[in-house]
C-alpha cells in the first residue's frame, strides 16, 4: 500500500517541482521588496524613537562641541533620506555600526547570539511538534473522552502558567534535587572554550567535531529550557491540529475513505492528516518565528545568551545601531520562515499551484 | 422474486441519543433486494440517506443501529467484526456519494484515491492496479483516462469527477451498490450522461443497486422496484411498472406533484403530509 502511493506520489512531486521553480522566481521579486519595506520601517522607527544615541555615547554631561563633533562624526547632521541611503549601503555590506553595549560590531554580536536562540528554538519547535501534532490527533479522534480532556488540561497549563515560572520550577526540580539535567549557560565553564564556533550551535558544533563530551554536556543544559519551549509550543500545536483535526474528520471525503473500506489508522494518519497539515504548516511556522525572535523570558531565567536577551538589554541602554541590528535580523528571520512555509504549503496543497 | 436476496433488511432503526433528547431518523424499515435495482424514495429528512449509511455501518458516531434482522449475503452486518465489515465495504458493497466537489480527497489525485481502493482489497501490485484504475476510466467513458488519473479534484468536472467516483468505487467489482442521490449535485445535462454510464455498467455487471433519490420519475425509469419513504417509514413499496396503482396518499401526493407537458396546472399541487404516517 505505502510502496503504491510513493510511486504515485514520486510523480505528482516531479510535477510540482516545476510549479515550485516558477513560484520560487516569483517569490525572489517579492523577497526583495518584503526587505526593503523591513530596511525602511527599522530605519525610520530608529530615527523616530525619543532616544538621542549621541548622549548615549558622550554622556549627559558632555560640553555642547563634543556634543557637535560626535553628532557629525554618526552622520546624523545630514538630511533623512541621505541617512537612509547610507544606511542600506552599510546594511548590505553588513555593517550594522559598533554596539555601544558590548564595544563589538553588532553582526558580530548577532553572530555570536543568534545561533543560540536558534539551537533552542528549533529544538523546542521539534520537540512541540513531534508531541503535539500526534496529541492534538488523538484528541480529535477521541472527541470527549479522556485522552481528549487530558490533552485540553496540558494545553491549558501550557497556555496560562509563565514560563519564567515554569523554568525556575524546571531548574529547582530537575537541576537542583534531582540533578538530572545541567544547570543555567549553554557549557559548564570547563568546556566553555574548546569550541571553535562553525555554526555557533554548541550541539551541531561538537557533533561535527566527534567531542562527544562536549555534546554530551550540551545535551544536559538545553534539554530544561528546549523541553520548555517545546511544551510552550505543543499547547498551541497540539490545539490547532486538534480543531483542523475535526474540521477534516467531518469532511465527506471521509466517508468515502470509509466507504472504500480503509482502516482507521490510514483514514486519520493520511486522508484526514494530510488535509489538516496545509493550515497546521502556517501554524507551525509562525510558532518558530516566534521563537526565534528570542524569548527574553526563558533565556534570561536560563542564562542563555540569546538574541532575545540582547536586544532587550541594548533597549534598556538606549544602544540603537544594537537594537536595529537585531530587529532587521529578527524581520528577515520571519520572511524568511514565512517564504519556507509557503513553499512548504505550495508542495503539500495542489490546489495551490 | 426467485433470486436469492443478496441485501435482507428487517426492522431496521436508526436512533440518535442527542442531549436535545431522542431523535429516530429510521423507524422500522424492512425490505429486501437481490441483483436487482431498488429505487428509495423519499423527501429531505426521510431517513432514505441514513438507511444507506446504516447498510454500510458508515452511521455517524452518536447514532445507534437496531434491526431484527440486516444481512449481507447470509453475513449479519450488526455482529459482523469491524475486519470483515472493512473487507466487505469497498470490496463487496460499495456507494456512489453524493457530490464529487467534497467527496474527493482534495489532496490526492483521481487515480491515487483509485488505486488505493483497489489495492486495500485485493494482493495486487501497483502496475496492476494502475492499469485497471485506467480501464475503469476508460469503462466511465473518459476520454483521455491517462490525463484524468493524475488530475486532483479540484481539476476535474463534476462530472469528470462524478465518473471517476463511480470507476473508484466499482474498481473492485462489487456485488452491490448504492447510489445516494448521484447527479443532485450535477448539472441538467451532464446528469443524463452520468446515469447512462452507472445503467450499462450495473448491468454489464449485474449488480444490486440501491438508487436513493428524491426524484420519483427518474428512479421509476431507473429501478425495478420503489421504496417510498416518509419520516423515517416506508409508506408503500410499488413495482415500477404499475406506479399508477399506488395506493397511499403520500405516494399519489407525490405522482400528482409531476408537471405535465400539455396543460397547465392552477394552482400547482401541493404535497399533503399526516402526521398520522409518520406515527
Amino acid at each position: 500500500m505505502t510502496d503504491a502511493t510513493n510511486d504515485i506520489a514520486s510523480g505528482e512531486r516531479s510535477r510540482a517541482l516545476l510549479s515550485f521553480t516558477l513560484a520560487t522566481g516569483r517569490f525572489l521579486l517579492m523577497l526583495a521588496v518584503t526587505i526593503f519595506g523591513l530596511l525602511a520601517v527599522t530605519f525610520f522607527i530608529g530615527r523616530i524613537v525619543p532616544v538621542d544615541p549621541v548622549l548615549a555615547v558622550v554622556g549627559d554631561r558632555a560640553p555642547a562641541h563634543v556634543y557637535a563633533r560626535v553628532r557629525e562624526e554618526m552622520g546624523l547632521d545630514l538630511p533623512l533620506w541621505h541617512q537612509f541611503a547610507i544606511y542600506i549601503g552599510n546594511v548590505f555590506r553588513a555593517d550594522f555600526g559598533n554596539s555601544i553595549l558590548t564595544s563589538r560590531p553588532v553582526v558580530e554580536d548577532v553572530i555570536r547570539y543568534f545561533p543560540a536562540t536558534m539551537e533552542l528554538a528549533t529544538l523546542g519547535t521539534f520537540l512541540g511538534t513531534l508531541f503535539g501534532v500526534p496529541l492534538g490527533v488523538a484528541a480529535a479522534v477521541k472527541r470527549g473522552k479522556f485522552i481528549d480532556h487530558v490533552v485540553r488540561v496540558i494545553g491549558l497549563v501550557g497556555y496560562s502558567a509563565p514560563i519564567f515560572w515554569l523554568g525556575l520550577l524546571g531548574l529547582l526540580v530537575f537541576y537542583s534535587k534531582l540533578g538530572w539535567v545541567a544547570g543555567p549557560g549553554r557549557l559548564d565553564v570547563t568546556y566553555e572554550y574548546m569550541l571553535t564556533p562553525v555554526t555557533g550551535m554548541v550541539l551541531v558544533d561538537s557533533a561535527l567535531a566527534g567531542d562527544w563530551a562536549v555534546f554530551r554536556n550540551a545535551v544536559s543544559h538545553i534539554a530544561l529550557p528546549s523541553a520548555l519551549l517545546g511544551y510552550y509550543s505543543l499547547a498551541y500545536i497540539s490545539r490547532m491540529t486538534r480543531s483542523f483535526m475535526l474540521n477534516e474528520l467531518s469532511q465527506e471525503y471521509i466517508t468515502t475513505a470509509r466507504v472504500k473500506g480503509l482502516s482507521e489508522t490510514r483514514i486519520i494518519w493520511f486522508h484526514a492528516l494530510r488535509n489538516a497539515a496545509v493550515p497546521l504548516i502556517t501554524v507551525i511556522a509562525l510558532s518558530y518565528a516566534h521563537l526565534l525572535e528570542g524569548s527574553v523570558l526563558t533565556e534570561t531565567v536560563f542564562a542563555w545568551p540569546g538574541l532575545g536577551r540582547y536586544i532587550t538589554n541594548s533597549l534598556q541602554n538606549a544602544d540603537m545601531n544594537a537594537v536595529l541590528g537585531g530587529t532587521l535580523v529578527i524581520g528577515l528571520v520571519f520572511v524568511a520562515v514565512n517564504t519556507f512555509s509557503d513553499l512548504l504549503y505550495r508542495l503539500f496543497d495542489p490546489r495551490t499551484r | 422474486m426467485t433470486q436469492r436476496s443478496l441485501l435482507e433488511v428487517e426492522d431496521l432503526r436508526v436512533r440518535f441519543h442527542l442531549r436535545t433528547g431522542l431523535v429516530e431518523a429510521v423507524r422500522g424499515v424492512s425490505f429486501k433486494v437481490g441483483k436487482e435495482r431498488l429505487g428509495i424514495v423519499g423527501e429531505s429528512g426521510s431517513g432514505k440517506s441514513q438507511t444507506a449509511r446504516a447498510l454500510l455501518g458508515l452511521t455517524p458516531p452518536p447514532g445507534e443501529v437496531l434491526a431484527n434482522r440486516l444481512t449481507f449475503d447470509g453475513i449479519d452486518l450488526l455482529a459482523a467484526s469491524r475486519r470483515t465489515l472493512r473487507a466487505l465495504r469497498g470490496g463487496r458493497m460499495a456507494m456512489v456519494m453524493q457530490d464529487p466537489k467534497y467527496s474527493l480527497n482534495p489532496v490526492m489525485t483521481l487515480g491515487a484515491q483509485m488505486v488505493e481502493t483497489y489495492l486495500a482489497h485485493t494482493r495486487a501490485g501497483i502496475r496492476e492496479a494502475k492499469e485497471k484504475a485506467l480501464a475503469m476510466l476508460e469503462a466511465v467513458r473518459l476520454r483521455d483516462p491517462e490525463r484524468v488519473f493524475s488530475l486532483y479534484p479540484h481539476e476535474a468536472s463534476g462530472g469528470m469527477g462524478q465518473r471517476a467516483m463511480i470507476a473508484m468505487m466499482l474498481i473492485t467489482d462489487p456485488d452491490f451498490l448504492i447510489a445516494d442521490e448521484p447527479t443532485s449535485a450535477l448539472d441538467v445535462t451532464v446528469q443524463q450522461e452520468v446515469l447512462r454510464i452507472l445503467d450499462a455498467l450495473v448491468d454489464e455487471r449485474g449488480m444490486g443497486l440501491i438508487f436513493i433519490s428524491h426524484d420519483l420519475r427518474l428512479v421509476s425509469s431507473f429501478c425495478d422496484r420503489v421504496l417510498v419513504m416518509y419520516g423515517g417509514k416506508v409508506m408503500e413499496e410499488l413495482a415500477t411498472g404499475n406506479l399508477s396503482d399506488a395506493q397511499h396518499p403520500y405516494t399519489r401526493g407525490l405522482m400528482n406533484c409531476l408537471p405535465a407537458i400539455s396543460g397547465s396546472a392552477h394552482p400547482l399541487p401541493t404535497l399533503e403530509r399526516d402526521p398520522e404516517w409518520a406515527r
